[in-house]
């Protein structure tokens, strides 16, 4: 007959045995373990003579130097979303021209057919429109971010970035490594918070896992980039308007960047109180990235992936807003109802209703808040021709809408701010397993977008700005 | 995903059995003979090799601590299927992040029947670290020399028959990116599996009183979580006083920890590797 052994006695007699062996028994067995890999390594590897200089180090030297790191990192990130700029802005337009003008030819085609003006209205006007308005914004800046982002992470800089910014974390009472779940960031939050598991101290890790989304994910780039073309570089040629659209995307940007600081700094000092931890980190050896791969993986994988999701979300939700804005409510319909009821407060963080009511029903995937706001205005249903070039974009919601360039500034940062998208809150949820912080990982956000939108709309009408 | 044949270059000879054909299986792994794992330091090319293999387009990149969870490819060698399990990278079995975890705990409690040992020929001595510690647990393990192009431009000569020698176990020289050496390492895998290589891990076992020690508690640990692999390496843990093992033990965890192993990420990893989410 056996006896039933509990864990208790097994650690009991472990302990017990412990304390028979003499003191430092393991101490010897690791120290024997890293000499003997020390003398197999000597045997097997041979070094040919030394060559006179290493270019990776010299790179390093200058890519990791206090003086000139920053400054570099800067300008990759200003080159990268350059480029994105640039590139999106001919392509946008032509795809939205083209799409739009297909839309058109269709939907007349069912007119003189005589189907049913609810079903043409329905399709066309609804789930039409706000496919092609997804796939018009998202597509070509998704297409240029994504394989520049990825030939920099296989060039090996992403280490580089978390040397450069490691005493910033370390200041902010978060982990080092936190730079390079924050880089992921940037392709997608919902990765971003999975890789955030190469953090091991718990408390930092969840720093890392709530700030995540204070960097712009590839969704969330389109609506910066196209705000900050229509409004901010509005009015200058063609070169000059790309610079100062890229730089006010680069600001945003570096927005977030700060807030990621402060509130792991909050963080660390309120709710998750604690000292940031040492850690060591390998500076790989700079690799070539092998191109191929990198387009098959960017735009195959990566952009055409998240390009579907939005698609998905925005199907339903052009339908709903067909539905909304052709649903009668006295003289009005119910769309215009609900706007004109969250309006007082879209005011009051510089927005409006539609553009709050447009980020109610992006919430699944609130990258297509854009897309979702431009087909409010547009009014689903009511005859107007999509506007598809920056011009008509701005003179319909500056002339029609009362948009100022504050309103322009309040919804980048609201983008920026706001909660993470469904995906991400679930992922948070499964990282965490926790409801807690995953609810907190909301308020955190939400608050920070109402609060800092409200901060610059309150003092841009005090100075008379507005 | 379809499968493709690759033809393999032949490398040595026509005799040896690499003259055979690789057939990437993507993850279409429902039946499988043999389970391999790729284990290795982290940024050592293990997702790489895990793509020329399978196939899949498991995300690769140049940082350490890119694979944070644990994905599963097949292919078929000389007409035996395996189930590829690519791991995050890991200095040690001793480690305490969540991704470092994911590997440690398979090496240690999937039983996969060979375990590849991905380490960089550029910095070898700390790459062996992890090695002679998973042969401390483990007879079935072929060393990769990965990076040996690398290695190669910065003036290294790796001798990989010196280092079978010392290790005990057979080492093969690798390019992962290039393909260089892949088929050497496959049919080394299927030799070690099948026992046409006989292996003598270098072990480093300590004191006789440790071992003694050691010998007494692994029949307890054996008792308490019947079936369980590697109750050697939790009896030195124990005796090393390791917290992380303590508690594992008093929760009841590990026969959870040992069940998990066994069910199948797939699903998980077709996300992780096919849409590419990472």
């Amino acid at each position: 007959m056996e006896t039933t052994i509990r864990p208790e006695d097994v650690l009991n007699r472990a302990e017990t045995l412990r304390n028979n062996l003499s003191s430092g028994f393991r101490d010897e067995v690791v120290k024997s373990l890293y000499s003997e890999a020390e003398r197999i390594a000597r045997r097997a590897v041979k070094t040919a003579a030394q060559k006179k200089y290493d270019l990776d180090q010299k790179i390093d030297r200058l890519v990791t130097s206090p003086l000139t790191g920053l400054p570099i990192m800067l300008g990759l990130l200003a080159i990268v979303i350059w480029l994105t700029v640039s590139g999106a802005n001919v392509v946008s337009e032509m795809i939205a021209a083209l799409l739009f003008g297909f839309g058109d030819w269709a939907r007349s085609i069912f007119v003189s057919l005589n189907v049913p003006w609810w079903i043409t209205g329905f399709l066309w006007d609804g789930v039409y429109r706000g496919l092609a308005w997804v796939v018009s914004v998202m597509l070509p800046p998704m297409a240029i971010f994504f394989p520049a982002f990825t030939i920099l992470e296989d060039l090996g800089y992403l280490p580089r970035v978390a040397f450069n910014l490691d005493w910033l974390f370390k200041k902010a009472g978060a982990h080092g490594k936190q730079a390079l779940t924050m880089t992921m960031g940037f392709g997608c939050n919902a990765a971003g918070v999975i890789a955030t598991r190469v953090i091991d101290s718990p408390r930092e890790r969840l720093i890392a896992i709530l700030t995540n989304n204070f960097v712009p994910c590839n969704g969330r780039f389109p609506t910066l980039i196209m705000l900050a073309t229509v409004f901010v570089a509005a009015g200058f040629g063609g070169f000059t308007s790309s610079i100062i659209a890229a730089a006010t995307v680069v600001g945003v940007v570096l927005i977030g960047i700060a807030f990621t600081f402060l509130m792991s700094w909050l963080l660390s000092r309120t709710l998750l109180k604690g000292e940031a931890s040492a850690f060591t980190l390998e500076l790989p050896p700079y690799r070539r990235p092998n191109i191929a791969r990198i387009l098959y993986t960017s735009l195959i994988d990566r952009t055409i992936f998240v390009l579907w999701r939005a698609m998905q979300t925005a199907a339903p939700a052009g339908a709903l807003i067909w539905v909304l804005a052709n649903v009668p409510v006295g003289t009005s319909n119910l769309a215009a109802v609900i706007a004109s009821w969250l309006n007082p407060f879209g005011l009051l963080l510089g927005l409006d209703g539609v553009i709050l009511l447009s980020y109610i029903i992006a919430i699944p995937a609130n990258e297509i808040v854009v897309p979702t706001m431009m087909m409010m205005y547009t009014g689903a249903g009511m005859m107007i021709d999509a506007p598809s070039s920056a011009e008509a974009i701005r003179s319909l919601l500056v002339g029609q809408h009362g948009w100022t360039l504050l309103t322009a500034i309040n919804l980048m940062l609201f983008a920026l701010l706001h909660n993470p998208c469904a995906t991400t809150i679930l992922t948070i949820y499964k990282e965490t397993k926790s409801l807690k912080w995953a609810t907190i990982s909301v308020v955190i956000t939400l608050g920070t977008a109402i609060l800092v939108t409200f901060l610059t709309a309150t003092i841009a009408r005090l100075v008379g700005w507005v | 995903m379809t499968s493709t044949k690759i033809a393999l270059p032949t490398e040595h000879c026509e005799t040896c059995p690499a003259y055979a054909q690789l057939e990437q299986m993507g993850i279409k792994i429902g039946d499988f003979d043999r389970v391999v794992a790729l284990a290795g330091n982290p940024n050592t090319g293990k997702s790489t090799l895990f793509n020329a293999l399978t196939g899949l387009k498991q995300h690769t990149g140049n940082w350490p601590g890119k694979t944070v969870t644990r994905a599963e490819g097949g292919y078929q060698f000389n007409g035996v299927k395996y189930k590829l399990v690519d791991l995050p990278g890991t200095y040690s079995l001793l480690s305490a992040s969540q991704d470092e975890e994911v590997a440690r705990d398979f090496i240690l409690f999937g039983q996969p029947d060979c375990t590849i040992v991905v380490t960089d020929a550029t910095a070898l001595e700390r790459n062996l670290n992890l090695v002679m510690q998973v042969l401390e647990i483990t007879d079935k393990v072929v060393v990769a020399v990965n990076l040996m192009d690398e290695a190669r431009r910065k003036g290294l000569e790796v001798d990989t028959r010196s280092l079978s020698r010392d290790l005990g176990v057979p080492a093969v020289p690798l390019s992962a990116r290039t393909g260089e050496g892949i088929a050497t390492l496959l049919s080394t895998v299927a030799e070690v599996i099948e026992g046409k290589i006989t292996t003598q891990p270098l072990r480093v076992e300590g004191t006789p009183e440790f071992q003694k020690a050691v010998r007494e508690l692994v029949p307890m640990i054996e008792q308490l979580a019947p079936g369980i692999p590697n109750a050697r390496w939790l009896a030195i843990r124990l005796l090393d006083g390791d917290a992380r093992v303590q508690k594992t033990l008093l929760s009841g965890e590990l026969s959870e920890i040992v069940a998990r192993q066994r069910t199948s990420d797939v699903q998980f990893s077709r996300k992780m590797s096919v849409e590419g989410r990472q």
